[in-house]
């Protein structure tokens, strides 16, 4: 029929053709944000104009070695003994911190809870600072031959700048805290209230709502990673908090923080592993899982199907990385524990 | 020597097009981000306008796929934004071309509003959308830009004989 069409009219009108695109990508854009069909398609285009990407990385490339150049061999001196004399002192903390680990973890053995285990980090070179109108994400030097992962921490030295949205084969995409799209569960550092940091697109705001009038939340509270939800782990600094502003209208406080990472400076940034005993079961790997679940099957038929949850809430964070499933609030900060305790009772 | 002279003009179409690209996602400091311009819509509108059989809405629906691909969103969105503006460019190009550039620019800087707005409505839809009005900022800055690029890439016509 097309064929047939095509034959009568040349060439169809502007408004068919622009009607006909406007339905193909009213139709790519629900197959690629309900079900995520097209991410290989995506990858695909990716390494396509790949060379793009490249054309508009040099200037900060160029623009790097320029800075190095002119800045000289003294300069260079002056920062490497100024690093040199840092380093001890870390170190110093280091051994301190270790002791402090592994006391810590003992502590949480005999609470019952599990340990702590020592984080993997990576550096990264940031790439670049995406410029997506209304949109806060970065790109980064690494990629799947790193082991990255979707919804994997991205931080820098002061704090939580995002996490990976998108795993290339040698550099992702990672969407900041400050994204539309992104929302990190905290908790003020003074109290251990809990409360959820999301993204407005503004690049040195997040907002945090669901707060009542009666909530103890303060300007200048440190909000850290709570660690709900599994995909951050515990205690990592995450926004300061700058405003609050009762309205007695709303239901809710209107609470203003600054993210405490450097997000908007181009340096590097640090990729972790978190520790895998502290997640909740739903960033358990199917791998993982697997596992128990087979040995549990011929014992009774109970199990497999209390096994097999975990492996459902699964999918969720890997079909949506960009949005981070919100914890719900009332979750009790005993609840990673619940799904720690059959897996110890598992593994032996 | 015909067809030589088409893939030329071709050639230059596709090159300002590709440098459009590469300006939209060269990274700059984040304080500047709001004032970006469109600058594919920009570059699209002009060629929409100077060259309407050859460039239109096919032409804008993929570079605004590419866009997508380059800013990770999602696949269709962009590609949309822009056959929209490149379709009400073509379809008034004679009126547009008729007009002083000072009118052109306010005709620019309410495609690349339409645009934005697309785009921001999809988000919302798909439930991603920012609490900030800096969308405006960049329609704005466009419409300062397009006598400038106006007449840039009029000289490129002119000189690379694009027809």
């Amino acid at each position: 029929m097309l064929q047939i069409s095509g034959w009568q009219i040349r060439a169809p009108s502007n408004l068919t053709r622009f009607v006909l695109l406007a339905l193909l990508s009213m139709g790519l854009m629900l197959l690629d944000a309900r079900g995520h069909h097209l991410q290989k398609i995506r990858a695909g285009l990716t390494v396509l104009f790949a060379p793009i990407q490249i054309v508009a990385a040099i200037p900060v490339r160029v623009g790097g070695a320029v800075i190095d150049f002119v800045r000289g061999d003294a300069n260079l001196r002056a920062e490497a003994e100024r690093l040199r004399s840092e380093q001890p002192i870390l170190l110093a903390r280091l051994q301190r911190y270790e002791a402090i680990e592994a006391e810590n973890a003992h502590l949480r053995q005999l609470l019952g809870t599990s340990a702590l285990v020592a984080e993997r980090a990576v550096v990264a070179e940031l790439l670049e600072v995406a410029s997506e109108p209304f949109r806060r994400t970065m790109v980064i030097a690494r990629g799947a031959k790193d082991g990255l992962y979707l919804g994997q921490p991205v931080i820098d030295a002061y704090g939580i700048r995002g996490q990976i949205s998108e795993v290339g084969v040698l550099q992702s995409t990672a969407i900041l805290i400050t994204d539309p799209g992104h929302a990190i569960p905290v908790q003020v550092n003074r109290n251990g209230l809990r409360a959820i940091a999301f993204g407005t697109g503004a690049p040195d705001s997040v907002s945090i709502r669901y707060l009542t009038a009666s909530a103890d939340i303060k300007p200048d509270d440190l909000l850290v990673s709570s660690g709900i939800g599994g995909g951050f782990p515990f205690g990592y600094p995450v926004a300061k908090v700058t405003k609050i502003v009762n309205d007695p209208n709303e239901s809710f406080l209107d609470i203003v923080a600054t993210p405490v990472a450097q997000l908007s400076h181009n340096k590097e940034v640090l990729l972790i592993w978190p520790a895998k005993s502290v997640m909740p079961a739903e960033s358990i790997k199917p791998a993982d899982i697997k596992k128990p679940a087979d040995a549990k099957k011929p014992l009774e038929p109970k199990k497999p199907a209390v096994v097999k949850k975990p492996v459902e809430a699964v999918k969720p964070p890997e079909a949506s990385p960009p949005a981070v499933v919100p914890a719900p609030l009332p979750v009790e900060p005993a609840k990673p524990v619940e799904p720690a305790k059959p897996a110890e009772g598992v593994t032996p | 020597m015909n067809l030589s002279h088409n893939t030329r003009s071709r050639l230059i179409i596709a090159a300002s097009l590709l440098v459009a690209l590469v300006l939209s996602i060269l990274p700059w400091p984040v304080w500047t981000e709001q004032f970006r311009p469109d600058w594919v819509a920009l570059v699209l509108i002009y060629w929409c306008i100077a060259l309407p059989n050859r460039v239109g809405v096919g032409t804008a629906w993929t570079v605004g796929l590419m866009l997508d691909v380059l800013y990770g969103s999602m696949l269709g969105e962009n590609a949309l934004a822009k056959s929209l503006i490149a379709f009400l460019a073509v379809r008034f190009h004679l009126q547009l071309r008729m007009f002083p550039r000072w009118q052109q620019g306010m005709v620019v800087l309410l495609l690349v509003v339409v645009n934005n707005l697309l785009v921001l409505w999809i988000k919302h839809l798909a439930g991603q959308a920012p609490s900030t009005w800096s969308y405006l900022t960049p329609s704005i800055v466009s419409m300062l830009l397009w006598p400038w690029l106006f007449v840039i890439l009029r000289d490129i016509r002119r000189h690379g004989n694009v027809r």
